[in-house]
């Protein structure tokens, strides 16, 4: 029996043959160093990273692909929202359902003076804008908010915080690891100051890629963190200002970016829409179909048009950890158990700390694979209703 | 026929500004090459471009939404 893979949040597999072609032609036939040296090679590479931006700022509805930074995941790209934006001082507001590359560099810098609100979410992991607004202050400088928890799926409110904070002229920032790709994304619609996103789940690229978009008004004020050579003013020993070098120092990741621009590509040609209604379908079986199993439990708002795919479940009585290694081992179906390195949501779900496992079935898995997944849970939860 | 032999210079602040303004250019049909930096321009270690200066014009409106800065020399 083949591999049936569920684990897309976490990063998604298989690849596009596109990605992968695209990362092939890249090391057959271009190789060089993008924006480095002037000869053909690195110019063409150069040309596979600016081909990349200009896909990723059609997707997101930004007019100058400039303004796309390459960082090498989500987490960088949120390091450098968070510890290069804010000061002893700052009072900020995120959410409950909260990754830790948010969580912990917020934590971090709550010791060194800075005040974080924390919204509290529904036990279904909603978030109600009106609370956002009541906890903005005087010395409120931004909101860092998830677009798309990566333990229960759920969509959060984006416009409506972003029309909040666009009101307030503070720095709206989203997490968009779990969304871009697979939930439609405007950032002037939605009003997003900083865009964080990473490259190797829902859009197709490779592990190594992702990045952010940072709105004209707050570039100038985010620190880079780091500095180094940008193939640009090499007669100046002071780092440049201006986008995109100014947040990538250092070779960028060449190779990954052109197949994540590959990626990116598949996903226009296919629309986001057609993208997410596909997937709104698998996850509606999925949350239908663990409801009516016996003894399962499925966590958070449990409708698929107000969720990604990721969906969290428990068996009563069985840990997390012993759930997955059976669907693995016995019925080859992958999946992730425990806290998907996001405690907070946990805690709101009431699912602290033992966890939950989570199925994610991506844009390659078909009904197929979900009946087999949940005849798999079935079999599993009747064994344990048995004994 | 005017045959002009001096050329006009494109710099940019980054190469991604560079490639972004190729894309721009080509994509109007102007005819332009990508080429290292001259070295009594700029000592700098990346690439600008090359154009033909009877489309002076045409370049400097194509370009004005698109970079923030760039530096016109002719040669
Ligand atoms: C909601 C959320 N934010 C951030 C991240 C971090 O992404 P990365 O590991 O690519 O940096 C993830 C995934 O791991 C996520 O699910």
């Amino acid at each position: 029996m083949s591999v049936i893979y569920m684990d897309n949040a976490a990063t998604s597999w298989p690849k596009p043959a596109e990605t992968m072609a695209a990362i092939n032609h890249y090391n057959d036939m271009i190789g060089g160093s993008p924006g480095r040296s002037g000869h053909r090679l690195s110019v063409d590479a150069g040309r596979c990273v600016i081909d990349a931006r200009e896909a990723l700022a059609e997707l997101f509805g930004i007019s100058n692909p400039l303004r796309i930074v390459f960082t090498g995941n989500a987490t960088e790209a949120l390091n450098i929202a968070i510890f290069g934006f804010l000061a002893a001082g700052d009072h900020v507001i995120t959410s409950g359902m909260e990754h830790n590359s948010v969580m912990r560099p917020l934590r971090a810098l709550e010791q060194q003076g800075v005040d974080v609100t924390v919204i509290p979410c529904s036990p279904r992991g909603e978030i109600d804008p009106g609370d956002v607004e009541k906890a903005i202050g005087a010395a409120t400088r931004a909101i860092y908010l998830t677009h798309a928890s990566n333990v229960t799926g759920t969509i959060m409110p984006i416009a409506d915080v972003g029309a909040i904070a666009r009101e307030k002229g503070i720095m709206f920032c989203v997490d968009a690891a779990q969304s871009a790709g697979a939930v439609p994304l405007d950032v002037e619609d939605m009003k997003i100051d900083f865009l964080a996103f990473t490259g190797h789940k829902s859009l197709f690229g490779p592990q190594g890629t992702g990045g952010f978009y940072v709105a004209d008004g707050f570039a100038k004020n985010i620190r880079p963190i780091m500095m180094g050579g940008t193939g640009s003013r090499s007669e100046s020993e002071e780092h440049p200002d201006f986008l995109p070098d100014k947040f990538e120092p250092g070779t960028v990741n060449g190779i990954g970016i052109a197949g994540l621009g590959a990626g990116v590509r598949f996903i226009l040609d296919r629309g986001v829409d057609h993208i997410r209604n596909h997937e709104m379908g698998l996850t509606d079986m999925l949350i239908l179909g663990l409801g009516e199993i016996p003894g399962v439990v499925v966590h958070g708002g449990r409708d698929a048009r107000r969720q990604t795919t990721a969906v969290s479940f428990s068996i009563e009585t069985v840990s997390p950890a012993a759930i997955a290694l059976i669907l693995d081992e016995e019925y080859q179906i992958m999946s992730r158990p425990g806290l998907q390195c996001a405690p907070a949501a946990h805690r709101t779900i009431g699912t602290f700390p033992v966890g939950t496992v989570r199925l994610s079935p991506g844009y390659f898995t078909s009904e197929d694979d979900i009946g087999r997944a949940l005849s798999a849970i079935a079999a599993i939860a009747g064994r344990i209703v048995r004994l | 026929m005017n045959v002009s032999k001096s050329y006009m210079i494109l710099l940019f602040d980054s190469t991604s500004a560079t490639l972004l303004a190729e894309k721009v250019l080509k994509k109007e049909g102007i005819p332009i090459k990508i080429i290292p930096v001259p070295r009594h321009i700029s000592s700098d270690c990346g690439v600008c471009i090359r154009v033909s200066p009877q489309d002076r014009e045409k370049i400097e409106e194509l370009l004005a939404d698109v970079v923030d800065r760039a530096e016109i020399c002719v040669l």
